[in-house]
């Protein structure tokens, strides 16, 4: 019985005894297994985004290639019909230097960067004020008014336009780059302003109350707190008063009607074409000189560009 | 340095919620006063009420006898230390501390000496151009410290300063604050919801509740004497233990607590006068776990034997904490880690009677 008993007990000691590791063998490739899939689960992940990544990049960056193809062609072969339109046979730069040298282009440029200038400044001025104001002073009604501002971004621009127009008339600024000065601001402020708001909010409120007790006025509190701290935010604010200048064309349209006072996105419509006469070359040329500010700004301002509207989307 | 006095503050806020609710206390120069309570008692907003971040609706606030309800926060020459450390991330240890004296226009040589001096107070001296980020917890909270320190102000208001430091941290930087004290002893109101922080900080401690005081004292005196069970139960750890009881006729004309109607405990005859006029009432009995010990046959006067049956055994290394239940209310007590208990097993403790205490059990006065 009892040597029964030890020879049952041996084999299922020894079962015993291998089981645990033959389990955790198991365990383990399985869970090798697992990694695998997983591994290859995410690589399939990473080419499915590379592969759609691609095809937004041709899709994208295709006009820009054809812009800069054309506008490095000279009118006889823009107008051959011989060859891929994708490709350049003969590159020159006379469209550019054509542009560089022409008077009105030169005045239009001025005008654009001038009104851009402007608008940028008064509208991160109102807007920075505002934001800190709305968002920080908790004066009767600021909640309201923070609304309030929000929603008059929500109104289209193309319905403004008209009696806009009645109002630029009667006080005189019709054909003038001023009417732009003025009236770019009451579309960028809103939006600066709803930006600012959320990036303001997302500040700890015990930073002005330590500011306040350390002996800043509210002024101090803005200039020496707030503006470096939000800074990504002011920085999207401004890209985008800056987008809304460099490239508003309904309003410009409008308004201006002489070369002396247009600036680039009509100036270049209306002058480069001309009739039926579409002036291909000059036309692309101008379009990525007119390209060339926003394109380095925002090289320069991504980050902060996105960090900043990130801010504003969540926190508003 | 100077005395800070509320008389009958008020806040009130819009619908009518009053979070504090008429208080009055007068803290000395150079005294180191601890706020207590339980959230929404009204200790934070006394003390922004103090700093000036709050309006006050009702009342005076005075420093150094000057009443600066409608002075703003930057003229009531006082500093604080925030929850958060609300350091400014953009500028460096050096300009945290700076800023306050830049602002008022302190000449740069006094600003660096005053920065330095504090610096090596609060052993930052290394840290002083780096950025809030990179930065430790109790590294923050000595940058924010030393911004309230440099500018040398009348009041010390500190919010909750050791919340966000891990157990170890707030315990070294407990010490530290006191540390300040003795060093720079500027009048100090601390608020804290840790009643080990107050007790170990307070020259005073206030016991807030619902917006009103509780009691004013020394830790000394809130714990041997409390007046309310309110403050009986906050201050101690563990907490007091409470049970129903009623006095009764004891043995030689003396008088017993009958608890939750199980067991009988002779009173001390010092008290006997003291608790004879609430024979026959609704009472709470009181007793803190650390005076329900092991039993010992050589007892004192004023100690009773107790058997009761053990529920939960805690050691804590130089000490064991057990748990009971008598009548259906919870009972703590502290035995000597030596002392051999396990649950189900009925224990023999002593209660010292000599440090009993009987609340009414209406208003929870302390009797």
């Amino acid at each position: 019985m009892g040597a029964a008993s030890i020879v049952t007990l041996a084999p299922a000691g020894a079962v015993a005894g291998r089981a645990p590791g033959a389990a955790m063998g198991t365990v383990a490739s399985r869970a090798a297994n697992r990694k695998t899939s997983l591994h290859r689960q995410r690589q399939w992940a990473l080419w499915g985004s590379y592969a759609a990544l691609a095809v937004f990049v041709v899709m994208f960056l295709m006009p820009p290639f054809y812009t800069l193809m054309t506008s490095l062609k000279s009118s006889a072969e823009i107008s051959s019909e011989t060859g891929s339109p994708w490709l350049v046979h003969h590159p020159t730069l006379e469209n550019f230097w054509y542009l560089i040298t022409y008077p009105n282009f030169q005045t239009y440029y001025l005008n654009s960067v001038m009104i851009t200038i402007l608008t940028v400044s008064i509208s991160m001025v109102i807007s920075v004020l505002a934001a800190f104001s709305l968002s920080r002073m908790g004066f009767w009604g600021s909640n309201v008014l923070s609304t309030g501002v929000f929603l008059t971004y929500l109104v289209p621009p193309s319905l403004l336009f008209i009696p806009l127009f009645q109002i630029v008339g009667a006080i005189g600024l019709i054909n003038s780059v001023w009417c732009l000065v003025l009236l770019y601001p009451t579309l960028a402020v809103p939006f600066c302003t709803w930006i600012m708001i959320g990036y303001f909010s997302s500040i700890p409120k015990e930073l002005d109350e330590a500011a306040l007790i350390d002996g800043a006025n509210y002024m101090q509190i803005l200039m020496k707190i707030f503006i470096p701290v939000a800074m990504p935010g002011i920085i999207a604010a401004t890209i985008f008063a800056f987008t809304v200048a460099w490239g508003a064309f309904l309003y410009p349209l409008a308004y201006l009607y002489t070369s002396n006072q247009m600036v680039l996105t009509v100036g270049i419509i209306s002058d480069l074409i001309r009739g039926d006469v579409f002036q291909w070359g000059k036309i692309m040329a101008a379009c990525l000189l007119a390209s060339l500010p926003p394109i380095v700004i925002y090289a320069f301002l991504m980050d902060y560009y996105v960090a900043g509207l990130t801010a504003g989307a969540t926190k508003g | 340095m100077a005395e800070v006095s509320c008389r009958r503050i008020v806040k009130e806020y819009d619908g009518g919620v009053q979070a504090v609710k008429g208080i009055d206390l007068d803290i000395a120069d150079e005294e180191f006063v601890v706020l207590v309570g339980p959230s929404g008692c009204g200790k934070s907003t006394t003390l922004r009420m103090i700093a000036g971040l709050e309006e006050i609706t009702g009342g005076e606030i005075l420093i150094a006898g000057e009443v600066v309800n409608d002075v703003p926060p930057r003229d009531r020459d006082i500093a604080m230390v925030f929850q958060n450390y609300a350091l400014y991330p953009h500028m460096s240890v050096f300009d945290n501390m700076a800023f306050g004296l830049k602002l008022r226009k302190f000449p740069k040589d006094e600003i660096r000496r005053r920065v330095d001096e504090a610096a090596r107070i609060l052993d930052i001296a290394p840290l002083l151009d780096r950025k809030p980020r990179a930065l430790s917890g109790g590294q923050r909270q000595r940058v924010a410290m030393g911004r309230a320190i440099v500018r040398n102000p009348k009041v010390f208001l500190f919010d909750e300063p050791l919340s966000n430091l891990d157990a170890k941290l707030r315990v070294q930087m407990r010490t530290e604050i006191k540390k300040v004290h003795q060093t720079v002893k500027t009048t100090t109101v601390y608020v804290t919801h840790d009643q080990v922080e107050a007790m170990t900080l307070a020259d005073r401690v206030v016991v807030m509740n619902a917006g009103m005081i509780e009691q004013v004292g020394t830790p000394q005196e809130l714990y041997h004497n409390p007046a309310t069970r309110f403050v009986a139960g906050f201050i101690g750890s563990p907490a007091m233990n409470f049970m129903p009881c009623r006095i009764i006729d004891g043995n030689g004309g003396g008088i017993a607590v009958h608890v939750n109607e199980q067991i009988l405990l002779p009173v001390p005859p010092a008290r006997v006068e003291r608790y004879r006029p609430y024979k026959g009432k609704p009472m709470v009995f009181g007793m803190r776990p650390e005076h329900l010990f092991e039993y010992h046959e050589q007892g004192r006067p004023g100690w009773q034997r107790v058997d009761l049956k053990v529920d939960v055994v805690e050691p804590m290394g130089m000490e064991t904490m057990v748990h009971f239940f008598l009548g259906g209310d919870p009972i703590c007590a502290r035995v000597a880690p030596e002392t051999d208990c396990h649950p189900e097993q009925i224990l023999a403790l002593t209660a010292d009677m000599n440090n009993m205490h009987l609340m009414d059990g209406d208003t929870g006065r302390v009797v």
